[in-house]
């Protein structure tokens, strides 16, 4: 529709041989896009932005870093302390960790709060929820690479999880292994995993972006755009507004990379991983916490006096149970209205469970007894809750408040837009 | 008439056919792509060399009643316990219905001053505190898991936590009458 622009000759000799300026206009330039958009909608492209710098990082550290027990440590040592600009890089793949999960966290609990998960962004939805699967993945075998305390025994734990299925868990977690305990096979694997994980990522963002183009953007009204007069094109309005929202994300990824970058580290992981003594309190990555508290949360589940499930079985399914729900999502709430701004009971129960998914990140931070196992026990049951019960019911009891009647309606007031 | 109807009659074996060698060849061919998948796979299992592990030999004459050792065997520790008089009665004296894996103290070890269990919580790989005199013990005195919390009595048994088992007793021998073989 605007190749047009492309008057250069050359440009439109390999345009009409493989249209990538044709593609690039359309998706980046003329991108029709809600014209109502806030900075809550600048954290995909800064998610995007943190993957970019995370492969670069990371390609950069392999030149580096040697994947083997006897010298994985010191080769991390050696980064910092020797290679040029050595510290800069880990601290940035490092803190780029953290603020990768920060940023989806934001855009994950955005998507909650406007209902971008509706009709027609299911499997753009889902798409999301697998990237944050193999966000998760990667991130946790990004963790052990160091061979730390931490590294090692948090790499035990959450592989042993795999040991609670019937029959053929112990089999698996050794062919996960690679031998009978967490040791150089698995370091080996996991360093080649860590590396190619990104690349699935990268495919899977590409197809998040397609099913994104085919829907558009959601906006914070939560109805759909109608006309020219409800939409801007992405460039220059939000590539400027997207490129603002990276400055001031910087401001803060650097904050920590240069001033406090241990901030989200655990100070065990500096002491060489050991196989024989296990550190007084093992906690995962921050970003897993909540998860660490739905996996400790459960006690045996027994009927008539028999072990029916045990508690670790019953850990391990809610835990995985806790991400998979949010596939379900798009159909578990059928209210019609996405916004939370029009749906005064909806509005009220997500900043519950926005609070609710805070403790459980406070108490998977804790040793589980007294009173963090009953407030577990109390927050994993709201969780679940929260999905199979109180959004179903919502969405059939509710009183949503009238919508407006379209996207330019709202925000113009009526008055014309200057592009309609 | 009838020649149309042999036309259609071949048509439609022909098409049956077709259908039958298409619907062969695919079921032929994804068996063999899903077969091939098996020496990726199995490749990441452990290796001969790891498999190779040798058994491992523990002299435990310098081992006095109410001291523990922890050996390696398999890249795993294992406890080995010189139980005293008073924590074998301990074990044996528990009601058996109370517990969650219920083994009788007697059937967990060779010689009752001996007890050998390997040396990492069942319920997620950690290893229990109580090997060193001044760590907790929990409360039956044996074993306690510092990362969920599960406890352990002076058979290994578990007693109170998230773990689904016992410690587990690895294959073991006496070679001589203060000396174990492993494995």
């Amino acid at each position: 529709m605007s190749s047009s622009d492309n008057t250069h000759p050359l440009v439109k000799w390999i345009d009409e041989r493989l249209p990538v300026f044709t593609f690039l206009n359309h998706e980046l330039r003329d991108y029709p896009t809600p014209r109502n958009l806030n900075y809550w909608w600048s954290f995909g492209s800064i998610a995007g932005i943190v993957l970019v710098i995370m492969i670069l990082t990371g390609v950069m550290l392999a030149m580096q870093y040697t994947a083997h027990v006897d010298y994985a440590f010191d080769s991390v040592e050696r980064i910092m302390r020797d290679v040029n600009y050595g510290w800069l890089l880990r601290y940035l793949h490092v803190n780029g960790g953290s603020m990768f999960f920060i940023v989806i966290y934001i855009h994950l609990f955005r998507g909650l709060y406007f209902g971008s998960y509706k009709s027609p962004r299911e499997i753009l939805w889902g798409l999301g929820v697998i990237i944050f699967l193999l966000m998760m993945a990667t991130a946790f075998m990004g963790y052990v690479l160091p061979w730390g305390q931490m590294s090692f025994w948090g790499a035990t734990v959450i592989t042993n999880l795999f040991s609670a299925i019937p029959l053929v868990g112990d089999s698996i977690v050794s062919w996960l292994w690679g031998g009978y305990s967490i040791d150089n096979p698995t370091l080996q694997r996991f360093y080649a995993l860590h590396y190619l994980f990104p690349f699935l990522i990268f495919a899977v963002v590409f197809l998040h972006l397609v099913a994104l183009h085919v829907s558009k953007s959601n906006n914070p009204l939560g109805i759909e755009a109608e006309g020219p007069q409800d939409s801007i094109p992405f460039h220059p309005y939000y590539t400027a507004k997207d490129f603002f929202g990276f400055g001031v994300f910087f401001l803060v990824f650097m904050g920590f990379v240069f001033y406090a970058p241990d901030f989200f580290g655990e100070p065990d992981n500096y002491i060489p991983a050991n196989p024989l003594a296990t550190p007084p309190h093992i906690v995962p990555e921050w970003y897993f916490l909540p998860f660490y508290a739905i996996l400790r949360a459960v006690p045996d589940i027994e009927v008539f006096g028999y072990i029916l499930i045990t508690a670790k079985l019953a850990g391990v399914i809610l835990m995985f149970g806790s991400i998979l729900i949010l596939f379900f999502l798009p159909w578990l709430d059928f209210s019609k209205v996405r916004s939370a701004r029009f749906r005064p009971i909806f509005k009220q129960f997500f900043w519950i469970f926005f609070v609710d998914c805070l403790v459980l990140g406070w108490v998977g931070a804790n040793p589980p007894e007294g009173f963090f196992v009953v407030l577990g026990r109390i927050g994993t049951a709201f969780y679940f809750a929260y999905f199979i019960i109180i959004i179903p019911l919502i969405a059939y009891f509710e009183k949503p408040r009238p919508l407006p009647e379209s996207i330019s309606a709202a925000v113009l007031g009526g008055k014309k837009g200057e592009d309609s | 008439m009838t020649a149309k109807a042999q036309d259609t009659g071949a048509a439609g074996d022909d098409e049956t056919r077709r259908d039958f060698l298409l619907l062969t060849t695919g079921v032929v061919g994804a068996a063999g792509a899903a077969l091939s998948a098996w020496p990726f796979i199995d490749s990441m299992n452990p290796a001969a060399d790891v498999l190779a592990l040798s058994t491992t030999e523990v002299d435990l004459s310098p081992v006095e009643a109410g001291q523990s050792i922890t050996v390696v065997w398999r890249g795993k520790p294992v406890f080995i316990r010189h139980r005293s008089e008073q924590e074998i009665t301990a074990a044996r004296a528990v009601d058996l219905s109370t517990l969650r894996d219920p083994v009788p103290d007697e059937d967990r070890e060779i010689k009752p001053q001996w007890l050998v269990v390997v040396g990492i919580c069942p319920h997620l790989g950690c290893i229990p505190l109580g090997q060193k005199p001044g760590q907790p013990r929990g409360e039956w005195g044996g074993w306690f898991c510092p990362c969920h919390g599960s406890q352990f009595d002076t058979s290994g048994r578990i007693r109170k936590g998230p773990s689904p088992t016992n410690l587990v007793v690895p294959p073991y021998q006496f070679t001589e009458d203060t000396s174990i073989r492993i494995g």
